[in-house]
């Protein structure tokens, strides 16, 4: 945060989306608060992770991004304007430049499109280009993903699932875009593929200048891609900075959490266990003040009645817990004495 | 390893699906031990036969699948040539097993009381009233919050985390020696995976039960396992105590499985990805499995399939396993 | 699952056809519907009278085997001394013709339909499937036959009957189908690109919900053959002189104990032809269902 600030390619301010659920007949219906108040930034050729565990509004925050839903509140800016003020058209042109990569090559691919038709879609639907000058366009991002020529003519179901994540991801770069939302992008890969999508993408950042909101649950990744991180529970941020801040001196106790729970193979790498109780509540009744108090085992009273807010840190994170704020967290207190 | 400790003993298993010209070897001529009170993980990515393996120790491959062993030890009894029955009832008191998705293999229309209470019924029988408190005594053993009411739900009202506790509390219900986890926090969230894998090593050590942990997940295996079994295309490339193979990995697979997770990079380096796919079953490579991958494949790796080298129980099948410092040995 | 790719991969059609072939009994199918579809074609070549032609000193004369048989007529003639055999070989055509009108209207009227409610759901959706139950919820036949007796009995309102009370079985089946694809990731993905809704209904998302439908069409040939049969044999359908089979059947009925060849014949082909088109969907649904492929 204290570098020097460049324009940020895509913006959000206080997001929100709320679902209406039925609860059943006869019932009231109730509000899923899936995103409540989400502020965000990523710059040109960076990357911004969003981190946490399902039911978190990872994933509602990657359709609002694409443009597949609209935010029930709040303000998306793309390149200086906001998407959620423009007409129809202009939206549309801006759109093609924010792409997505999901987490399942076997679902995003459609089966029985060959790989060319599925590549020249968005050309297809966008663009006034001639079948040559489409195909041309298809083959050398084929290329560029590692891919061969004669993968063309085929079927989504001839490849493997790393080789499918490469043709989702010269799908996603079609439209040259400059915003990529990769919404869980590896995880459903071998640890070896994994490495070379990762590869992949990170050759492509620094190639075409992409910006990148990365959707994961797995820290290690997120740690080696990130430049800042967005950590999510249940629809609000409870902490926000680089990747050496939240990675390096994890402030809330969520992050802390998260961070321990993740595996790790050197054992230095390895940080005191802190164990969670109980299970993630639903999003359909969220608990009372900071929705993590009912897992936290520094919970005070002041934390079941008020909710925190997130609060800017000169040279640090933002927080959202009012045990940063009080300074009665013993990790960090212990750190510093 | 002394032996009266050993508690199963696998000793060439091989499992082959198809038949004609081209059957697919999914299990190679694995072996490996697990000894009482011991975790064991089995480590490797899809397609390595990592659960084949274990599907295969408990009978359940079904035709056209063929399963050969010179033997399948379990406590003294050789489980190859057992009957059909004698074999199941052998597994099916001593060994359990849970699985991936906590959420199919529960049955969605009976409460998870009366799956427990089935459980009990076919291993340990007793009244109707024994078994309800035996069942709400193993979902208080699996960390479950008010038994006595969680008794009456049904799976669908359960997280995952909930469901994965009562595949476990099943798992338990019989006293098994040996418990068999397939991928069993892969579906889960972090911090919930936390909380499976830190109740299945504690019912391990209290009651101690042998345990094979079997995931993709390396560091998952380095934190919990006493031992480890890598495999790489039905074969097992590596075994060793879990602190040795992750400090200085002899086989080049491990390395480069090591090598490619994003914890090992440097900053926003490069990951060391290894080149291409694990084989299938059409263009399975002569000699060792790994050469057309392996950085360090020589003339003979592509013409000879190397044995097992290295001391007892840290052993790795490379003609060339590699030294402390990473490097391959001539 | 990791096909080799330096190995040519099948085609998908050579992949449905290894499939397919691997069921006998669809095989057979396939096979008697191509005869019946040749007959159909070649009918003009193929019977050796014509289907309205009546040989006055020929009534009712018994197959070719049978005592009394005449070598002219195969199968024997009816009670106006019509040939059999050309008329069976003409109403196939008419037949096949029926069964391809009322499956192709239907098949379209309920794919647009299923489609509509299944991509925009809510309000469009609660009413088209209402239509549908209601239409489900009368005896199919009952149906036809109201339809048919305000339109007025031909072949063309009858066909026009049946394909609107085959309806809903598409309906239901496409909207399944819709509802099951249409929040893949694929979908997304066009959506993303910018596929406008006409689009990814019917390139995006409709030809992964074919296979179903296939078979279910197949099937529901022969279900129209049968209840066009019906229909023509309660005087409903083909009007006379028309070779069709129910048709034929149903003229019949007075000599069902004194010239057995008249009534048996259609019968059997009818018979035929529907278990062969049963068959070849059977062997369809397991070709096309990705469940059952490694």
């Amino acid at each position: 945060m204290t570098e020097q600030r460049t324009q940020p390619i895509m913006s959000g301010i206080g997001l929100k989306q709320y679902y209406q659920v039925s609860q059943g007949f006869m019932k009231p219906k109730g509000t899923v608060k899936a995103l409540d108040g989400i502020d965000f930034s990523v710059e040109a050729g960076k990357t911004l992770a969003v981190v946490g565990e399902s039911g978190c509004g990872k994933s509602t925050l990657a359709r609002l991004l694409t443009m597949i839903e609209r935010p029930t509140t709040g303000e998306l800016n793309f390149d200086g304007t906001n998407l959620l003020t423009l007409d129809r058209e202009t939206a549309r042109e801006l759109r093609q430049r924010i792409q997505i990569i999901f987490q399942n090559p076997y679902g995003s691919l459609n089966p029985r499109k060959k790989v060319g038709t599925i590549l020249e879609e968005p050309l297809v639907i966008n663009t006034k280009l001639s079948k040559e000058e489409r195909k041309e366009k298809a083959i050398s991002l084929l290329q560029k993903v590692g891919l061969k020529p004669e993968h063309y003519d085929r079927y989504p179901h001839m490849f493997s699932g790393g080789q499918r994540q490469r043709i989702a991801i010269a799908r996603g770069l079609m439209m040259n875009p400059k915003v990529v939302v990769a919404d869980e992008p590896v995880s459903a890969l071998d640890v070896s593929v994994q490495a070379q999508v990762l590869n992949l993408m990170m050759d492509l950042q620094k190639e075409l200048g992409l910006a990148y909101v990365f959707i994961s649950h797995d820290l290690s990744v997120v740690e080696h891609i990130a430049d800042k991180v967005l950590v999510m529970y249940l629809g609000k941020v409870v902490e926000y900075g680089s990747t050496e801040q939240i990675f390096g001196t994890p402030q809330h106790p969520y992050t802390r959490a998260l961070l321990s729970s993740t595996p790790r193979i050197d054992p230095e790498h390895r940080i005191e266990k802190i164990r969670l109780q109980g299970e993630l509540p639903s999003p359909l009744n969220p608990p009372s003040g900071c929705a993590f108090h009912g897992r936290c085992e520094f919970a005070n009273d002041r934390c079941r009645v008020e909710t925190p807010q997130l609060i800017a840190r000169e040279g640090a994170a933002s927080v959202a817990c009012f045990g940063v704020d009080e300074g009665r967290l013993p990790y960090l207190s212990a750190r510093v004495g | 390893m002394t032996n009266d400790k050993k508690l199963l003993s696998v000793n060439n298993l091989s499992v082959t699906f198809g038949t004609g010209d081209n059957p697919f070897t999914a299990v190679d001529r694995i072996s490996y031990d697990v000894d009482a009170g011991e975790v064991l993980g089995i480590v490797g990515e899809s397609g390595s036969g990592k659960s084949v393996s274990s599907l295969a120790l408990m009978g359940l491959i079904d035709f056209p699948g063929k399963v050969r062993a010179d033997s399948l030890t379990f406590e003294h009894t050789n489980l190859i040539g057992l009957s059909e029955n004698a074999r199941r009832k052998i597994t099916g008191d001593e060994i359990a097993m849970i699985f991936q998705d906590p959420m199919t293999s529960l049955n969605p229309s009976f409460t998870v009381g009366n799956q427990i209470m089935e459980a009990i019924e076919v291993h340990q029988g007793g009244s109707k009233k024994e078994r309800r408190a035996k069942a709400i005594d193993l979902l208080q053993q699996v960390g479950i919050p008010a038994p006595e009411s969680r008794i009456d739900s049904y799976p669908h009202q359960l997280s995952g985390g909930m469901s994965q506790r009562v595949m476990i509390a099943m798992a338990i219900a019989c006293d098994p020696k040996l418990l068999i986890a397939d991928e069993p926090t892969t579906a889960l969230d972090v911090t919930i995976q936390a909380q499976i894998i830190e109740l299945l090593l504690k019912l391990q050590r209290e009651k101690n039960m042998g345990l094979i942990l079997i995931t993709h997940d390396l560091a998952l295996v380095a934190e919990a396992a006493d031992r480890v079994v890598v495999m790489y295309a039905g074969q097992i490339v590596e075994t060793g105590p879990a602190n040795e193979i992750f400090k200085a990995p002899r086989h080049p697979y491990t390395q480069a499985l090591m090598n490619s997770l994003p914890e090992s990079a440097e900053g926003h380096d490069r990951l060391k990805a290894l080149p291409g796919v694990v084989p299938g079953a059409l263009d399975r490579p002569q000699g060792c499995l790994l050469n057309p991958r392996c950085p360090y494949a020589t003339d003979r790796c592509r013409v000879e399939e190397p044995g097992y080298y290295g001391p007892e129980g840290r052993q790795s099948k490379c003609f060339y396993p590699l030294d402390d410092n990473g490097r391959p040995t001539q | 699952m990791t096909q080799q790719l330096s190995a040519k991969p099948m085609s998908p059609l050579a992949e449905f056809w290894f499939y397919f072939s691997q069921n006998r009994g669809a095989l057979a199918g396939l096979a008697f519907v191509v005869f019946i579809v040749l007959l159909a074609v070649f009918a003009n070549f193929i019977a050796p009278h014509h289907p309205h032609e009546q040989f006055r000193d020929a009534i009712l004369v018994p197959p070719v085997w049978a005592e009394g048989g005449m070598s002219q007529y195969w199968l024997g003639t009816d009670g106006v001394g019509r040939d059999i055999l050309s008329r069976l070989i003409h109403g196939a055509r008419l037949s096949l013709l029926i069964g391809l009108l009322i499956v192709t209207l239907s098949l379209i009227m309920g794919i647009c339909l299923g489609l509509i409610a299944g991509y925009f759901g809510g309000f469009v959706d609660t009413a088209i499937m209402r239509f549908a139950d209601i239409l489900l919820s009368m005896p199919a036949l009952l149906l036809a036959i109201a339809i048919v007796a305000i339109l007025g009995p031909s072949i063309v309102n009858s066909s026009l009957a049946l394909s609107l009370v085959y309806l809903p079985h598409y309906v239901r089946l496409t909207r399944a189908s819709v509802l099951s694809e249409i929040n893949k990731d694929y979908v997304v993905s066009s959506r993303v690109a910018g596929a406008g809704s006409l689009r990814l209904m019917f390139i995006t998302i409709l030809p992964n919900c074919l296979a179903p439908l296939i078979v279910q069409a197949t099937l529901g040939f022969s279900n129209a053959i049968l209840d066009m049969a019906a229909l023509g044999f309660l005087g409903l359908g083909a009007q006379p002189p028309l070779p069709e089979w129910g048709s034929m059947l149903a003229t019949a009925r007075e000599f069902i104990q004194s010239a057995w060849w008249v009534v048996t014949f259609p019968g059997l082909i009818i018979l035929l032809t529907v278990l062969a088109f049963n068959l070849m969907g059977d062997g369809l649904r397991d070709a096309l269902d990705p469940k059952l492929k490694q």
